[in-house]
């Protein structure tokens, strides 16, 4: 029941929309200079200083009103923008499905 | 369970005639660690569930500026573990949580913080300590040096590298393997029990390691060295503002040839300067707490800011009351003369000013792209095509 609530709520196949993307990389883009591509691995590049990586982590809290724990801190989720977009998609369905209990 | 906020301003004023004496034998009295504790100056704004006292961002910088008035060494106690705790809470398991937290508030356990080497200090990216796998455990090998209360921690969170990735790793200082050598009769802070490490293949469980390699800096290391930025900042205005009213009391008492002090137009220009800087600082302070309290990113810059001014400030007006009070601040007992000490080492840990300076002027950058909106600097958003 609430794997089928969560399956019609997650992303569909495809980059996450809700424009969570493309905010992302307006929020690099100050940082950054230019913004870097849906899928750019900025840390990778090492355009991502460490002051900044934990801003990273704030500002997508504040923004999409969520909290990081300990276990989501998985470069996976971080390192592109579309990464945050499905990481902060994949939260808010989980908190959904939590709320339904 | 530990006490309010009014708690610690008694408790501080009843020690403060102690403190020349810890600055003058190299340590504090061991008994005052857990009356720290007791009396909520540690790990105030831990949640009432791990023994804190759910103190908000701007109480912490109180007591942090109470305690930096009085010495810096105890002041030094309170970031410290202000600086684990918050560490752990932020990122630390269950385990780790339950397991330390309430015995940081209390004092209980005291903790250190190591993450400068011979060889890595503004540069913390390179630490070259190394955490191993080793069966189910790992170990931990390195050189830690200028560990703050290393001399005397129940625990350390050592920042090194696990695979080659950033790691942060809590090492508890009972095990083997692990030699202090105590710092002794440096510039400032002496009575902070600060001692270089020596780790040799110390044996650790897996489940000291907090955080996944890969964030030991950047979130570990930088989540603890926020805190410590946000309470030294305090401190150095508490330690700007004591010394700024021995100052004055100074000009307005001693007299010599009919003049009082106070009366020169030359020592009222140094006493409204310092009150100048002074003021500017502790509003920066209370800049970065508004920020910390409404969770803005910004926050991190704006305390790096408030850092950056509250040091300078305190280098310049703790000089200065030394100059106001001639000989007697140059005297072994001297307080203000003790707060220069101090106050020269505050500029160089959590970041030397030139340093600060480069985190600033992100931040200056970032909101003038942000502000500036088809003007030099804008930076348009191309819609990404999926790559
Ligand atoms: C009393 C005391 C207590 C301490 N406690 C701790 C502790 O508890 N834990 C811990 O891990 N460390 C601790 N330290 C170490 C402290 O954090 C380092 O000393 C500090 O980070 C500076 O590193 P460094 O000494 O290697 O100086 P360096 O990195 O060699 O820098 C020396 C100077 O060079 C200049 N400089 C450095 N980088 C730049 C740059 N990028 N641009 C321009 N100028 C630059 C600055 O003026 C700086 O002051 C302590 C130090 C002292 C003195």
């Amino acid at each position: 029941m609430h794997n089928a609530i969560m399956t019609s709520r997650a992303p569909a196949a495809g980059p996450p929309d809700d424009g969570v993307t493309d905010e992302v990389r307006s929020y690099l883009a100050e940082a950054l200079g230019d913004a870097p591509g849906p899928g750019e691995d900025y840390f990778a590049t090492g355009r991502v200083n460490s002051l900044f990586a934990l801003q990273l982590i704030v500002f997508v809290e504040a923004r999409f009103g969520l909290v990081v724990e300990p276990e989501d801190l998985d470069l996976a989720h971080f390192r592109t923008a579309t990464a945050i977009a499905s990481f902060v998609a994949a939260k808010r369905a989980a908190t959904d499905a939590a709320g339904r209990r | 369970m530990t006490g309010r906020p009014a708690d610690a301003a008694v408790f501080l004023e009843a020690v403060r005639a102690g403190a020349t004496g810890w600055d003058g034998a190299r340590q504090l009295p061991a008994e005052l660690i857990r009356e720290a504790g007791r009396a909520g100056l540690l790990a105030a704004d831990l949640p009432h569930h791990y023994g804190g006292a759910g103190a908000s961002a701007s109480d912490v910088g109180e007591l942090s500026a109470r305690t930096g008035g009085v010495c810096s060494s105890l002041r030094a106690l309170v970031t410290v573990q202000g600086m684990v705790a918050a560490a752990v809470l932020r990122w630390g398991t269950a385990g780790q949580r339950e397991t330390w937290l309430p015995r940081f508030a209390s004092g209980e356990a005291v903790a250190a913080f190591a993450a400068t080497e011979p060889d890595a200090g503004s540069e913390l990216a390179a630490v070259r300590t190394r955490i191993e796998p080793a069966g189910s455990q790992l170990r931990v090998t390195g050189r830690k040096v200028w560990v703050s209360f290393g001399e005397i921690a129940d625990v350390v969170l050592v920042l090194g590298r696990l695979d080659g990735a950033p790691a942060a790793v809590l090492v508890e200082t009972g095990r083997p393997g692990l030699r202090r050598r105590p710092v002794r009769d440096q510039l400032g802070l002496r009575a902070a029990h600060i001692a270089h490490l020596d780790l040799d293949a110390v044996p650790v469980p897996r489940g000291n390691l907090v955080a996944a390699p890969g964030f030991g800096l950047s979130h570990v290391a930088g989540t603890a060295l926020d805190h410590g930025r946000y309470t030294v900042a305090w401190g150095c205005v508490g330690l700007a503002a004591a010394c700024h009213r021995l100052a004055t009391g100074h000009a307005l008492a001693r007299v010599q040839g009919g003049v009082r002090l106070s009366d020169h137009q030359l020592v009222r220009a140094l006493l409204a300067r310092s009150f100048v800087d002074l003021t500017a600082a502790e509003q920066l302070c209370r800049r970065a707490a508004a920020l910390r309290t409404a969770g803005d990113p910004e926050f991190l810059a704006a305390t790096v800011t408030a850092k950056y001014a509250a040091a300078r400030t305190a280098d310049s007006v703790s000089r200065d009351a030394v100059r106001i009070h001639g000989s007697a601040g140059c005297d072994a007992g001297s307080v203000v003369g003790r707060f220069l000490r101090d106050a020269a080492v505050m500029q160089i840990i959590e970041g030397a000013p030139e340093v600060n300076e480069m985190h600033i002027a992100d931040h200056v950058i970032r909101e003038h792209r942000r502000t500036a909106g088809g003007h030099p600097g804008h930076v348009p958003v191309p819609s990404g095509a999926v790559p």
